[in-house]
Formats: structure tokens, C-alpha cells, sequence
């Protein structure tokens, strides 16, 4: 989670350490791991909680993933479990979209999605990292079928506004030339013997090796057009059968160009951990993963509860909610202990008795604004026109990226995309926008690079602007370095009776590992506190 | 980690502002944006994501997205000067994404529409003065 991306112009220095992790240095990847940068996440099997004592009773606030959750292990383990939800389905911020479906923001807007039968939208999650070992253990327990989910391709786009005349590249043209060129630049400084200073001579050597094989350069140590270039980057004439069948040699772009391009910080995104292959997606949609936490403690899920106050005192929890499946009616539950899992920006405004230290924390943290957008088109163009399976294309633009479907592969009729997904300054300004105009900017934006099919093949397109959605009022926990230190240990620490659970006491901010580690850890805390030991 | 570049978009080389790095399930890069330089495109194109575009705010599950309109906690322009700068509760803070002048202009805005008629403007030397101690930077 740490900035692996300099702010400012690459100094020499970064730019050798840029090289290291796109060459997959062993050196940095120790480094790193002994930073504790590229370790997976803590999980290693569910807490045992044994002893309960009969009897002993605990509200759930919420049924996302981290409250289904905390409900499964406590009820599991003895407890008496009770959940109450706001909305009128479980599964918080996993979710999908499929035809048929409404979305009601705040301000009103309201959009019914037209997608064809089988075709979905993930508007919240949608990958799932392989070294996620906590939800990946449930989903596994709960009979969630999990098919890979396509991160990195080669052939889709990369584009930049101010480079390449505007045109989109291919991930692997960029890519191959990024390497070869980089690659020729050291492999020469270290043959005239400019790097001498800091690399000794056997190191010269294997270095001088690995570039060469890694930038595909030639005996000169070159890189250009050729052979070797081509078989990375691609070819004008592709290489084909019969006596007309030799390959025609593409050429690389120039080397100011591909370095003043900026587009290569896609090339370091896809090696970040979390973003690693193998990455995991339900089949059918991100929501199987609520529906199948789901099937195990429905029976526990009280729907349409929106909490108003949450108050202790040594005796216990009395939290009080309006019934709004019928007519809202004031209602309170009662309980020993309490797990609460509801989205900070709702939590801070609730009448909620805690000591001071977790009211600052619950106050303290902010949530991202983020923006998604689902796009139908007749035809999986990018499939049949353009060899796209798959993966993601980036772009300076507000939409930030066109992803491409992940399953369904070679089908005919329509497929939806991922086209388009904000944060910052584009996500507030696609919010602040009426469905209809998040719509026409997508496209105008997305035909950029798709310029031949785009505007031809679309059929309908649903946005998801997550300041907007009534229970959250938000994406996810948006953490800086002091609130972590000052806040932190307080938000996941119990309070008397009251503890709280989901993505944001973790750190594993904005992914679903996140609200898993989280409930287990506050069901830890929980189990402890009445045992008498915590 | 996600920057929210208004000002080095354009400042500096534009590609930068995409070169921010992500975090969690996100590709959390800023993107190209225009430079808003009135205080009506800072509320067009940031606030009314939350605040709406007639500034009435929104209520959602027991907690809202407070009103800008005819709210008296803009009698004094330091207020949302402060709440701009540091954020409050679930709004994110905006030092370091929103420069002096932009925050200048948007709170005068803001407390001149909606309803609201306050006649004392507050300046980017303002703004400056109640920067916090640390310019806090995402993780």
C-alpha cells in the first residue's frame, strides 16, 4: 500500500529503481518483503471461539460482508446473533447490477438497467487478489464458484491525450518499447563503462546479460526494429502460412516519445501486489459472494432497520431503529455486546455512545468518492474487431479506463463493459451529473479509443456514483498517515460493549479482505471481552 | 495516494496527473480535469457531487449530506474555509487539491447563492492562513 510511484519528474535514481521492479529484481523484492510491502494479507483460518456462555446475546449492525461475517463465526460459535440491515437486501457493498434492476441515488436520479439477460455490472468490488486468503476461504466454505479475473492484457490500449498524437498504443507495442529502450540505455552505459562507480565487474556482466534479454537488443546491444522487437511488440504483417507467409517487422516508436509519454506508469500498476496475477472473480456477478454469506445466516438478517442511536452502559447494548418496513416505526433491540459495520459517514452522524477516543476515529475518516460506469453494446467488438479478451485499457481521460469482460469470452449478441472508473476530481464531477450526462461523457470519451464501434454499437449504460448511495454516502475509508497513527488503534479497539467491523478498521482499506479481517478481528476482541479476558 | 492534481495538471507535465499511485480495489489515479478557476465551476464540478446542485444537501440512512443552502454556519467564511481544508466526518479534506484561490472563490460562492447573502469575502491569504500544521497525503 505504500506510494511506489514518484510525484515528481523520475530522478535517475528512481528510474534505475523503476527498472528493478519491472525487471523483477530479486534485490527489491527482498527489499520489499522485509518492508513488509509484498506480503499478503494476515488471514490464516477462522478464530476459534470455544466457552461461550449460553445465552449471551450480540446485535450485528449491517449485513455486508463484514457483519454476515461476524454473524456466521459468533452464531457458529455459540452466541445469539441478531442482524439489522438499512436496505432491503444483504450484502452492503457488493453488489451487482442486471437488467431489470432500479438505482435510486441521492438528489433522486433514478436509472433502471437495461442489460440483457446474463449480462452484469459490478458497480463496488470486482477482483479479487489470489493472496486475499480470508475471502478466498469463504467463498470456498460457502460454495461461491470463483473463475480468473483478467488484469493484465497485452493488446488492450494505453492512451494519452498529449502523446502519440493523441492515438491510443497497445499495452504491448508501449511495453516492449519501454523495456528495449530502457534496457539498450543501461546495457550501454554499463559497456562504456559509466556505471563502473556502482556496479562491480561481475555484476556488469550478469547485468549487461539480463538487459539484453530483457530488452530484446541485439548484438550491439540495440534496440530496433527486427526480429526480436517484433516478437514483443507486434508485427505490421503478422506472421502467416504458405510462401506468402513471412512476417513484416513493426517499428518501434521513438525513445523521447515512449519516455515522455507517461504511459509506462501502467506498466508498474499491474505489478503492484494487489493487482498480481492470479486475480479471482465470482461467476455471475460480485453479489454471489453476498448471496452465498448470505445463505448461511438469513435467517439471522432483519431488513430495513435504519438505525438511529446505538447507547451502553454496564448491563448492555440498546440500539434504536426505525422499522421502515413499517412505516418507520421506533423499535430497539437489545443485546450483550455489539458489532457494528456501518459506513463511517453514516456512523459519525448517529447518536452513538462511545468514549471519546473512538468518537474522534469515527469522525476521523473520510470516505473516497468513486464512480462506475456499466456500458452495454450489441457486440463484443472489442472481442471480434480487435482481439481485446479481457483485462483493461487506460487513458488520461476522466474515465480513467474501458475494462472488458472477464468471462463470457467468444459469445455472440451483447456484453457490457466497464466503461469507465473515477476517483478524485473526475468522480466528483461525474457525480455531481445527471445519469444522462455521465452517459454522453463515457461515451465521448470512451470512443476515443474505440472510435470505429463505440458510439455504433452501444445499446444502454447504467453509472454508479458512490457519494450518492444512501447507506454509505461514499466509496470506501479514505485513511492519511496521521489519522492512522492517531486514530486508528482506536476505531478497531472494543469499546465497553460496542465494536466496530468493516473495511475501514483495517488495512486493507477499500477491498473486501478488508471487512473479512476486520470482523474476525472484532469478533476476537468481542469473545475475549465476555470471556472476561479482553 | 490518490492526488486530486486540479493545480499540477496543467502545471506541470500533464501525464503526472495520472501517476499517482492506486490503493485497494481501485485504479485510484486522478485524472485530466480542466482547471476550475471560478468559484461556480469548483461547486459545479466538485461540491454538488454531495451537496447537490441546488446546495438543499441530501438525506440519506439516518446521516446527510448537509445543505450549503441558507445553512447559518456560514455566517463566518473561516467555517467552511476550515471544514474545506480539513474535511468533517465522512467529507474528505481538500488541502492539497484545492488551491488558495479555488477555495476562496468556491466559499465565496457558496455563501452568495443558494439563498445566502453574506457580503464579507474571504481571500486566498485567508485560506492560507488556516492551512493545517500537515498537508495530509492518502495512503
Amino acid at each position: 500500500m505504500t506510494n511506489a510511484h514518484p510525484r515528481t519528474v523520475p530522478t535517475r535514481r528512481q528510474l534505475l529503481t523503476r527498472i528493478g521492479i519491472l525487471a523483477g529484481s530479486g534485490a527489491l523484492y527482498q527489499a520489499m518483503t522485509a518492508m513488509g510491502h509484498a506480503q499478503g494479507t494476515d488471514f490464516t483460518a477462522p478464530p476459534v471461539l470455544s466457552g461461550v456462555k449460553p445465552g449471551t446475546r450480540v446485535l450485528v449492525l449491517g449485513a455486508g460482508l463484514a457483519g454476515m461475517l461476524s454473524a456466521y463465526e459468533l452464531r457458529k460459535a455459540g452466541y445469539h446473533v441478531q442482524v439489522l440491515e438499512f436496505q432491503n437486501r444483504s450484502g452492503g457493498r457488493n453488489i451487482s447490477l442486471r437488467g431489470g434492476d432500479t438505482v435510486t441515488e441521492l438528489g433522486g436520479a433514478t436509472q433502471k438497467v437495461g442489460f440483457a439477460p446474463g449480462n452484469y455490472i459490478n458497480p463496488g468490488p470486482w477482483r479479487i487478489p489470489y493472496h486475499h486468503q480470508g475471502l478466498l476461504h469463504y467463498c470456498r466454505e460457502f460454495g461461491v464458484a470463483l473463475e480468473p479475473f483478467i488484469e493484465l492484457n497485452h493488446n488492450t490500449w494505453l492512451h494519452s491525450s498529449e502523446a502519440f498524437g493523441g492515438r491510443p498504443v497497445r499495452y504491448r507495442e508501449l511495453s516492449a518499447d519501454f523495456n528495449g529502450f530502457t534496457a539498450e540505455l543501461l546495457a550501454k552505459a554499463i559497456d562504456q563503462h559509466r556505471l563502473d562507480d556502482a556496479v562491480s565487474a561481475e555484476e556488469r556482466e550478469y547485468l549487461r546479460t539480463a538487459m539484453q534479454e530483457w530488452g530484446r537488443l541485439d548484438a550491439g546491444l540495440s534496440y530496433g526494429k527486427g526480429a526480436l522487437s517484433s516478437g514483443m511488440r507486434g508485427y505490421d504483417r503478422a506472421p502467416g502460412g504458405g510462401p506468402d507467409g513471412a512476417p513484416t517487422f513493426s517499428t518501434p516508436f521513438a525513445r523521447k516519445d515512449v519516455m515522455r509519454s507517461g504511459l509506462w506508469t501502467w506498466l508498474a500498476f499491474h505489478q503492484r501486489m494487489d493487482m498480481q496475477t492470479t486475480m479471482f472473480q465470482p461467476v455471475g456477478g460480485m453479489d454471489m459472494i453476498g448471496k452465498g454469506f448470505n445463505r448461511q445466516v438469513h435467517d439471522l438478517i432483519t431488513l430495513n432497520c435504519k438505525v438511529t442511536a446505538i447507547h451502553q452502559d454496564d448491563r448492555g447494548v440498546r440500539v434504536t431503529y426505525n422499522d421502515m418496513g413499517h412505516g418507520g416505526v421506533v423499535r430497539e433491540a437489545q443485546a450483550d455486546y455489539c458489532v457494528c459495520t456501518i459506513p463511517l459517514p453514516v456512523l459519525s452522524q448517529l447518536d452513538v455512545q462511545v468514549g471519546a477516543a473512538l468518537r474522534a476515529a469515527i469522525m476521523a475518516v473520510p470516505y473516497v468518492s468513486s464512480v462506475k460506469m456499466g456500458l452495454e453494446f450489441r457486440r463484443r467488438f472489442w472481442e471480434e474487431d480487435e482481439q481485446i479478451y479481457g483485462g483493461i485499457s487506460f487513458t488520461d481521460q476522466q474515465i480513467n479506463q474501458i475494462s472488458y469482460p472477464s468471462n463470457g469470452f467468444f459469445s455472440r449478441g451483447p456484453g457490457v463493459l466497464l466503461g469507465g472508473y473515477m476517483f478524485g476530481p473526475a468522480a466528483y464531477d461525474f457525480a455531481g451529473m445527471t445519469p444522462a450526462e455521465r452517459l454522453e461523457h463515457a461515451l465521448a470519451q470512451g470512443e476515443v479509443l474505440h472510435p470505429k464501434q463505440y458510439r455504433k454499437e452501444f445499446s444502454n449504460g447504467v453509472s454508479f456514483a458512490w457519494s450518492r448511495v444512501p447507506w454509505s454516502l461514499g466509496c470506501c475509508s479514505m485513511w492519511n498517515e496521521q489519522a492512522r497513527k492517531t486514530h486508528y488503534k482506536a476505531l478497531c479497539a472494543m469499546d465497553n460493549r460496542v465494536v466496530l467491523a468493516g473495511e475501514h478498521a483495517s488495512y486493507v482499506g477499500c477491498w473486501q479482505e478488508g471487512a473479512i479481517l476486520s470482523a474476525l478481528a472484532a469478533i476476537t476482541q468481542l469473545h475475549k471481552r465476555a470471556q472476561g479476558v479482553g | 495516494m490518490r492526488r486530486f492534481l486540479f493545480t499540477y495538471t496543467l502545471a506541470v507535465l500533464p501525464w503526472l496527473a495520472c501517476a499517482a499511485p492506486a490503493k485497494a480495489d481501485t485504479a485510484g489515479f486522478s485524472s485530466h480535469v480542466q482547471p476550475l478557476s471560478s468559484g461556480e465551476d469548483v461547486y459545479r464540478h466538485v461540491c454538488q457531487s454531495c451537496h447537490m446542485p441546488d446546495a438543499r444537501g441530501a438525506m440519506g440512512a439516518g446521516a446527510q449530506f448537509p445543505a450549503l443552502a441558507g445553512n447559518p454556519k456560514l455566517q463566518s467564511g473561516a467555517y467552511p474555509v476550515y471544514v474545506i481544508l480539513n474535511g468533517f466526518g465522512g467529507m474528505p479534506w481538500f488541502a492539497g487539491v484545492l488551491d488558495d484561490t479555488q477555495i476562496a472563490n468556491v466559499v465565496n460562492y457558496v455563501r452568495t447563492h443558494f439563498g445566502n447573502h453574506y457580503t464579507d469575502a474571504v481571500t486566498p491569504a485567508d485560506v492560507a492562513a488556516q492551512h493545517p500544521a500537515v498537508i495530509p497525503q492518502e495512503e
